[in-house]
């Protein structure tokens, strides 16, 4: 177990002891995403990767939907704001059965459900349009704000990453979100050290976030993203609080988890995999599976 | 284009068919050509923004460069590694990039800041316009992805960019079509005092304005070929697309002049009069971006207030619409900028 609280709390990832299905819906997902990754040939693998765990945890943990009825007003809201992991959101719509497996061939191509840059208009399961960054968190505080009007129970989740953080609207957001004491937003931060130019940590620098959001007035959890056990922890907490407050969960993930070879590559914010490497990601990705 | 959600595309067929398109007519995909707008066996030249910003920094010291996380993505980190004490990395904040450029420009320096054009155009409005324009500072503003030169869709989709700008007063807007012009525009702005906003294409950019011996003067259109039957005005790289499209026509026996117009505000308005007052030919102003507001409507308006009337006028631009999003050849050829179906449609006209 990794899940705490403060920035203090980052912690070197163990294998999950528990929650195995999880474990291989986040295999799933990983394997979606690869599949279409190959399609283009190119673009947002590594985080696809990343945050494979923390899609599985709130995909087949904590969020309440329908696969069947992707509208269905009960259901939790999961908005991405970072358009560009759209990749990665439709795996788990396809691991959740809301997209057809098969759809994943159509990938970023012509008059596909499935674009690079996730829309709103295209795709079952995607909330919101989100390309254009620091958008989310503000679009949250409305959700938020129209489902307390509805009395309703449902979580809005809200993805966004370390890079968007440079963004002012997502403080605004912040501190707009814990003025109205949002207790039915759970935010997730990607922390994956990487932006478009290079390490988030040095183009310019996020930390200390958990004291940040604290001051802003958030329930504040920092997790090891790829750890299920403490994500599954860590969003069971967000849920169950009682504290009139937006949650955070900052989870530290590792871009391209899961194949090595990747891993290791440093530009890794738009990778390139040759043809004949597709194969072999597969393959280790499955090998650690197996390990 | 856009369907329903809620409906598979039918061209995936039911569940397990369907693909990649054909083998002759492989489907496209959104990263083709996501790095470089140039065909196969087109010249290029690589980085030609960042090489010659940062050459003119060896002379002007008060140059500086400025990004929001977009640095490898529009060629500013050429001039940060060749100039690593005189770059800036913002963080991806557009609005606080605008400012800080703002304020030293205030300061005595002269600020080119880089962002995506939407994101200059939509999110930094406000600190342009306030921060900048009005207090008509020195800073120039350069943007990558211009009109539709992504098919990431309407986040990443300019279209509207020079709409925006040309309703901004005091700032220069400047369009290049290539390598060539490119390299020539960054110190043509740094010599003009004052705002400007630069649409930019970057990677390996076409190289094709060389061969006509034009070369760039800050507000001044130019005639690249001289045509009796019909008179393209563009800017950008929609002037690379006039000049085939000019070849392609020559087949047919239609003869296309081009006027090409990179400075788009202030307007060259006497060459674009002189030009278009020419007895017995089609004016066709053609543009990457929405027809809304561009060079288009500019062009239009002047030859209205001059009673100056062409034998016809007809616009090659974008619809009024957000894009669709895909690979760039079937977009360009379904909102008709490619060369091809700006042929088709000058053909239709004639
Ligand atoms: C408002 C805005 N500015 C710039 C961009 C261009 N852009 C796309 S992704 C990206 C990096 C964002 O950081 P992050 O999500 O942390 O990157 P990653 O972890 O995926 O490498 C940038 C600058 C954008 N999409 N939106
Ligand atoms: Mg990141």
């Amino acid at each position: 177990m990794t899940t705490s609280t403060g920035d203090a709390g980052r912690q070197a990832s163990k294998p999950p002891m528990s929650n195995l299905s999880l474990a291989d819906r986040a295999y799933h997902i990983r394997r979606h995403a690869l599949r279409m990754g190959e399609v283009q040939g190119q673009g947002y693998i590594a985080q696809a990767l990343g945050i494979a765990d923390v899609l599985a945890v709130s995909y087949f943990h904590a969020m309440n939907y329908r696969p069947e009825d992707p509208e269905w007003e009960e259901r939790d809201r999961f908005l991405l704001s970072i358009g560009h992991y759209a990749i990665a959101l439709y795996a788990a719509l396809i691991e959740a059965g809301i997209i057809p497996e098969d759809e994943l061939k159509s990938y970023g191509s012509d008059d596909s459900r499935l674009p690079m840059s996730g829309m709103a208009a295209y795709t079952p399961g995607m909330e919101i349009t989100g390309g254009s960054l620091g958008h989310g968190l503000g679009l949250a505080v409305g959700f938020c704000l129209g489902l307390k009007r509805k009395q309703s129970n449902s979580f809005v989740y809200c993805l966004f990453s370390d890079g968007e953080l440079g963004e002012g609207s997502v403080w605004e957001a912040a501190w707009s979100a814990s003025h109205w004491k949002l207790d039915n937003l759970i935010g997730i931060i990607d922390v994956n050290n990487q932006q478009a130019d290079g390490p988030a940590s040095e183009v310019t620098g996020f930390e200390p976030l958990a004291a940040r959001f604290e001051s802003f007035g958030w329930h504040v959890q920092r997790v090891d993203g790829n750890d299920i056990d403490a994500l599954v922890e860590a969003f069971d907490a967000a849920r169950n609080s009682t504290e009139p407050k937006p949650r955070i969960v900052i989870c530290d993930t590792k871009m391209a988890k899961g194949v090595p070879f990747l891993e290791e590559r440093e530009r890794n914010h738009f990778l390139r995999v040759e043809p004949h490497e597709w194969q072999k990601a597969l393959e280790l990705l499955d090998a650690g599976r197996t390990a | 284009m856009r369907r329903s959600k809620y409906t598979r595309p039918a061209w995936l067929g039911e569940q397990g068919e369907g693909g990649q398109g054909t083998a002759d007519k492989p489907r496209l995909t959104t990263s083709a050509m996501i790095a470089s707008l140039a065909g196969a066996d087109q010249r290029t030249k690589p980085a030609p923004f960042g090489n010659a910003l940062s050459a003119l920094a060896e002379t002007r010291p008060e140059v500086i460069g400025l990004t929001a996380d977009l640095a490898k993505y529009t060629d500013l980190h050429v001039f940060a590694k060749a100039h690593p004490d005189r770059f800036y990395q913002m963080g991806m904040a557009e609005q606080l990039l605008i400012s800080a450029a703002a304020g030293m420009a205030r300061e005595g320096f002269m600020p080119f800041a880089t962002t995506y054009a939407v994101f200059a155009a939509r999110r930094a409005y406000d600190f342009i316009c306030m921060a900048i324009a009005e207090e008509n500072l020195n800073v120039k503003i350069v943007c990558a992805l211009p009109g539709l030169t992504t098919g990431y869709g309407p986040s990443h989709q300019a279209t509207e960019d020079i709409a925006i700008f040309r309703g901004m007063p005091n700032i220069t807007i400047v369009d290049p079509c290539d390598a060539h012009e490119i390299e020539q525009v960054v110190p043509a702005i740094a010599a003009h005092q004052g705002p400007v906003y630069m649409r930019l294409l970057r990677g390996n950019v076409p190289l094709v304005l060389d061969e006509y011996g034009y070369t760039f003067e800050l507000g001044k259109a130019k005639m690249l070929r001289d045509g009796n039957d019909v008179l393209i005005i563009s800017s950008g790289l929609m002037t690379m697309r006039a000049l085939e499209t000019a070849k392609a026509l020559s087949d047919d026996n239609v003869d296309v002049g081009v006027l090409h117009v990179p400075t788009i505000k202030p307007l060259d308005e006497a060459t674009i009069l002189k030009e278009t007052s020419r007895t017995g030919r089609m004016a066709v102003v053609a543009e990457n971006h929405t027809i809304v507001g561009g060079l288009g409507e500019a062009v239009a308006g002047l030859l209205m207030r001059s009673g100056v009337f062409p034998t016809a006028f007809r616009q090659v631009a974008l619809p009024d619409e957000f894009l669709d999003a895909g690979a760039l050849p079937t977009l360009h050829d379904r909102y008709g900028i490619s060369t091809k179906a700006m042929t088709d449609s000058i053909k239709g006209w004639l």
